[in-house]
């Protein structure tokens, strides 16, 4: 079952590459020292973009093990994170147990179910497995942080795949890596500019308790650089009108600052500074797909709600 | 020899792939593990998982040089497990000092020491509670004052008491922590020597 590439997500993959190289290069002068963060931070990217073009273009199977893959990863970091009962051991076995059944339903394109299973059946089986173990103390913490990170890293993520399986053929152009794609580099893109706009203009801290880093200027300057791009992108790559393609780019902009604020609010609760260490320079998985995580499924809606 | 081929393929097929995918150990000074044998690793233990990531972390062509110290009440208790630890893991069987003594004890250890093996050696004895380092036994100073001029490296390890846990069979994923010390060195001062042990795995 290979996905066919519309020669579109080739060319914008291309460019992808050629835009990576080009910010190595500017590191390279700017940052000579050769492990400073800035260069373990494209190092980084390169491994980052090299999968996910693996991915994308391989077939919709290795895609959709691709971005279960983050998932498990994601998940893996966030449960390592926060504190966990012994007595619940068996649960997060099942917890985890659930992120190939979610991108199972996904392969099969049963969207009822993709949409249900996480919300609905999880979220009333999960506690009723931690209640079968007799262990009260701390009952509803338990139950409601690790109904968070399932939402967070497999749920929402998940959407970010089912944009995969959207019925092919209403626009001979579109293609499920497209939109994909799409919303990947859009969402990092604008994670790249805000954190630019931020050092080089920043001023007004934003929300100075939860994220000292994030600035107003950078905000603006995220969403002044993505809605263009999402207008220049769209075309290429998805179905949306000049209005609807403004339109995503300023929903990707908010949300992902929002989703990445929201993960700065865990780790300060948490008192760390980097969620892990896979992947030098930025921190661990959950410092890249933090955004994603608010991102993915707002696109993933937007767009089955107007074109699919 | 046979058994070497057998231990090779348990690791690269089973135990790698396995600490890769569901563990995620990140190791920091790799550059301190030792490279050649004879040399000693000591490690704070909690899981029956220690011993396999001590293995995991040195490079492949050491690994029929590498020794696990463990109890051989437990693990000589039944034919296949007894099989299982000492030809394919290649353990050296440690009995409860019971009043013996040290020499009798932890000979096994010395003579693998002796014959260039990389002894790997926990300190505590037993398995603990995760993230609490135990008591430590003083059957480390006897062996490291058999020979002391040997590079003594401590490993402290995080987080696989939480994916194997004393007492449970069923591996739950979680990312783990490894830190290679700096090398211990034996100066003749026992308790010092034990200070600097505990200090250097998180006591």
């Amino acid at each position: 079952m290979s996905i066919t590439l519309t020669s579109p997500v080739m060319v914008i993959l291309g460019g992808v590459w050629g835009l990576l190289a080009l910010a190595t290069l500017v590191v390279w002068w700017l940052a000579p020292a050769p492990d400073s963060e800035l260069r373990q931070r494209i190092r980084s990217w390169w491994l980052i973009v090299a999968l996910c073009s693996l991915a994308l273009m391989f077939s919709r199977a290795a895609a959709l093990v691709f971005f279960g893959l983050v998932s498990f990863l994601a998940l893996k970091e966030y449960l390592t994170l926060i504190p966990t009962r012994q007595t619940d051991r068996r649960v997060l076995f099942w917890a985890y147990l659930s992120i190939p059944v979610q991108y199972f339903w996904i392969g099969i394109e049963w969207y009822g179910m993709f949409i249900i299973f996480i919300p609905v059946y999880l979220f009333l089986l999960l506690p009723v497995a931690m209640v079968l173990s007799g262990e009260t103390q701390g009952h509803l913490r338990a139950a409601g942080t690790l109904h968070w990170g399932l939402m967070s890293m497999v749920f929402s993520l998940s959407h970010l795949a089912y944009l995969l399986v959207l019925p092919e053929g209403e626009y001979p152009h579109v293609s499920g890596p497209g939109l994909v794609l799409f919303l990947l580099l859009l969402t990092e893109l604008n994670d790249v500019a805000q954190y630019c706009w931020g050092k080089l203009l920043g001023r007004h801290k934003i929300s100075p308790t939860v994220s000292p880093s994030k600035t107003v200027e950078g905000f603006v300057g995220g969403v002044a650089t993505t809605v263009p791009l999402a207008a220049l992108l769209a075309p290429w790559l998805t179905p949306f009108s000049v209005f609807d393609a403004l339109l995503t780019g300023a929903l990707i902009a908010v949300a992902g600052f929002f989703g990445d604020l929201s993960l700065s609010a865990l780790k300060r609760d948490l008192g760390i500074k980097d969620s892990g260490n896979l992947l030098p320079g930025h921190g661990g998985i959950l410092d890249r797909v933090d955004s994603l995580t608010y991102t993915a499924p707002l696109f993933f809606h937007f767009t089955r709600y107007f074109y699919f | 020899m046979g058994y070497i081929v057998l231990r090779l393929a348990f690791f690269l097929l089973i135990v790698k792939p396995f600490l890769l995918l569901a563990v995620g150990i990140n190791v920091r000074g790799r550059n301190r593990l030792p490279v050649a044998g004879p040399a000693l690793i000591v490690a704070n233990h909690n899981s029956h998982l220690d011993a396999l990531v001590l293995m995991a972390l040195l490079p492949l062509r050491l690994l029929p040089r590498a020794r696990p110290a463990a109890s051989a009440e437990y693990f000589l208790g039944n034919r296949w497990r007894a099989w299982f630890a000492t030809r394919v893991i290649g353990i050296i069987p440690v009995a409860a000092s019971g009043g013996r003594s040290r020499a009798e004890a932890l000979g096994p250890v010395r003579d693998a020491l002796t014959a260039g093996d990389i002894v790997i050696f926990f300190p505590e004895g037993t398995r603990g509670e995760p993230e609490r380092l135990g008591q430590l036994k003083t059957g480390i100073v006897w062996l490291v004052q058999q020979a002391p001029n040997l590079p003594v490296c401590p490993i402290r390890l995080h987080g696989l008491g939480k994916v194997l846990p004393k007492g449970d069979w069923l591996p739950v994923p979680f990312f783990c922590d490894a830190w290679v010390g700096e090398p211990l060195r034996w100066e003749g001062d026992p308790s010092r020597f034990m200070a600097a042990l505990a200090t250097s795995l998180g006591g």
